[in-house]
């Protein structure tokens, strides 16, 4: 469908102008290493026997499609069907990658995982692969979000891994990767960095699409089945950007199919307060890739904002920035206010509490099943569910109990006088 | 420089400070205090907000230096006054980022106009380096790539022969900071350099004694002392840096 031939056989390190390997020499061979053992075990029918006996028996996979008519009433009336990777172990798509690492870095001899967290959902689940595979795991969460997220913290540890909460820059994800890349210079003889998003140096983008790419395959087999054709367009949220390509990929040559990536607009897009990297960045190198990315006239990166911890990244996937300048994908803001207002929605008309990452997802479905109208279907991730989030709605909706709020106040008056 | 150095049997010692911290002017006393305290090559680091290869020392001056309000133009400003100042070549340390943003091309000229000798790049190797090369083929700026006690000879060669002024050796695999033991890695790895043809090679990262010093220069062109001499301004301003520098260059 294009001069590319197939636009699923993109296999980096560039996607385009995007991607490639900027980072320090001492990690190079180690990457090389990991893309040989990649490269190797994707053709290798063990490995994939291995991951998929894994998905059937440990992650749940597949996991299901849910058709919401209720929800789609106030979407145009549109047919919408949700993939449900919130059914997934752990909660989210994240354990599709992080199985598929923890086996590479097995093969690898690596007795060590480390990882960066934001929320703490992609640090849950690395520590559970660790737990599952007996190897030792440490975490680097912002200091910042491990206060905001004390309770997967608390997961983590009660899975075996050591959290360490970074102080350092401005102490959220960024920062977490930036330390987890700094461990894994001076550790990788024995530590497989196990990323968790599209992100970072080569072969990391690809291989944690192939790792998600699974998501779209049942998806796309769901849907034809069900409805008896394809969907016209599929819908997911962007921060780092795992998920969407997980979706995305399996429908990257179907022309009629439209690809809906909604990020973060926080406060709102024109606002300063947002996470909108390809509504509002330009090309630049962070972590390791040369992709869209939040950035000053210097060059130096812009802290992101997003009432949703998943997707507050300054960054994003190498070949979603492709898939954006090429026009096979659109990416639009969607505030939090509007992704709060679609978490409730979901959670009213169908009984489906979805991440607040997920919410930008259904928002963003909402605006396109008015444009598309009754007569279409759209095919959304529903990436993760929203128990991690209760805090945040909680507050959000002003819904906590009554004496508890009461019990707060009287603490806050007690704090001030102090 | 650094082939005078080597050809005079001393060999020579680099020493880092990053612009803007604490503050612009003291950032450029204190170069020029490191050239007026024996030496020889200054490496000047551009403060940039996700430094990976920086330990803690250094992150948290050049995190101050950004929350101070650094710009890239005071970097070129920095090394135009310390090169007025004093006869010593100035490489720039920088991510690779704000090159791009600022234009490779239009950052390159504005390094030859301020008197630069060149660039350090940590996080830009040379596979990815084309557009660097290009620009610095044109405006004769020296080019230092890293080379690392994992790089395959493949790479080593490639390091080498993409490098001018010096390759830069990293001394063990880590990031920046002082260490109590200079690995011994750094010496195989030097020995594998010269084996890929280089002709000048320096070491950093872990080195903060006289002691190092001279163990890394028996047998390397040059050792670079950063984290130290960081320590020592933020602790005890521009005349601590003169007095650690001294001491590193003499022993006393």
């Amino acid at each position: 469908m294009s001069e590319h031939g197939s636009l699923r056989d993109e296999a980096g390190p560039y996607f385009g102008e995007y991607g490639g390997r900027f980072v320090p020499e001492s990690l190079i061979a180690a990457l090389d290493e990991l893309d040989a053992a990649y490269t190797s075990a994707k053709v290798d029918p063990v490995f994939q026997e291995e991951l998929a006996e894994l998905h059937r028996t440990y992650t749940g996979r597949p996991s299901i499609i849910t058709e919401v008519p209720r929800f789609g009433e106030h979407a145009g009336g549109a047919r919408i069907i949700l993939k449900r990777e919130d059914l997934n172990h752990t909660g989210s798509h994240k354990i599709n990658n992080v199985i598929g690492q923890a086996l590479i870095a097995r093969r690898l001899g690596k007795t060590r995982l480390i990882a960066e967290t934001g929320a703490g959902q992609h640090g849950v689940a690395t520590a559970t692969a660790a737990a599952l595979f007996g190897m030792e795991c440490v975490v680097y969460m912002g200091e910042v979000d491990t206060e905001r997220q004390a309770l997967n913290v608390a997961r983590m540890r009660l899975l075996g891994a050591t959290v360490i909460p970074v102080k350092t820059g401005s102490r959220t994800l960024k920062d977490a990767i930036n330390d987890a890349l700094r461990d894994w210079v001076a550790n990788v003889e024995n530590t497989h960095y196990l990323l968790g998003t599209v992100a970072g140096p080569h072969p990391f983008p690809v291989m944690v699409r192939d790792f998600h790419k699974i998501i779209g395959e049942e998806a796309r087999a769901q849907v034809l089945e069900l409805t008896g054709a394809l969907p016209d367009a599929v819908t997911a949220c962007v921060g780092g950007g795992s998920n969407a390509m997980g979706i995305f990929h399996a429908f990257l040559d179907d022309a009629s199919v439209a690809l809906y990536g909604y990020e973060a607009a926080g406060e709102g897009h024109l606002t300063e307060k947002h996470a909108a990297t390809i509504t509002r960045g330009r090309p630049g190198v962070l972590h390791g890739a040369r992709s869209y990315l939040l950035q000053d006239e210097d060059g130096q990166t812009i802290e992101s904002h997003s009432i949703s911890a998943g997707l507050d990244y300054p960054g994003v996937g190498p070949e979603h920035a492709w898939l954006a300048d090429i026009g096979r994908a659109k990416y639009l803001p969607i505030t939090d206010d509007e992704a709060m207002q679609a978490l409730r929605l979901l959670s009213l008309t169908e009984g489906i509490i979805p991440a607040i990452e997920s919410a930008h997802a259904l928002a963003g479905t909402i605006k396109l099943g008015k444009e598309l109208g009754p007569d279409a279907t759209i095919l959304v991730n529903l990436s993760g569910r929203g128990d991690k989030d209760m805090e945040t709605a909680g507050k959000y909706f002003d819904i906590l109990d009554a004496e508890a709020l009461a019990a707060e106040d009287v603490a806050e008056i007690d704090g001030a006088e102090r | 420089m650094i082939a005078e150095r080597t050809a005079a049997g001393s060999g020579a010692l680099i020493g880092y400070l990053p612009v803007g911290f604490p503050d612009l002017q003291t950032s450029i006393d204190a170069a020029v205090a490191l050239g007026e305290n024996g030496v020889d090559v200054i490496e000047l680091g551009l403060p940039y907000s996700d430094p990976v290869m920086d330990g803690t020392v250094i992150q948290k001056a050049t995190q101050q230096a950004l929350a101070n309000g650094f710009r890239l133009r005071h970097g070129f400003e920095a090394v135009a006054a310390i090169t007025a100042r004093i006869d010593i070549p100035v490489l720039v340390m920088t991510y690779w980022n704000p090159v791009i943003q600022f234009g490779v091309d239009r950052f390159a000229d504005e390094l030859v106009d301020a008197g630069g000798a060149g660039l350090i790049t940590p996080d830009l190797v040379p596979d990815e380096a084309a557009e660097w090369l290009a620009a610095s083929d044109r405006t004769e700026l020296d080019r230092v790539f890293l080379a690392a006690p994992s790089s395959t000879d493949v790479r080593l060669r490639q390091a080498v022969e993409r490098s001018r002024g010096f390759v830069y050796a990293v001394s063990t695999m880590g990031i920046t900071g002082a260490r109590s033991d200079v690995d011994s890695a750094a010496r195989s790895l030097v020995g594998r350099l010269r084996t890929a043809g280089a002709t000048s090679t320096c070491v950093g990262l872990g080195i903060s004694t006289p002691e190092q010093v001279a163990e890394v220069l028996d047998y390397a062109d040059g050792a670079i002392v950063g984290s130290l001499l960081v320590n020592a301004l933020a602790e005890g301003g521009v005349p601590a840096v003169a007095r650690a520098a001294a001491h590193l260059a003499t022993g006393k």
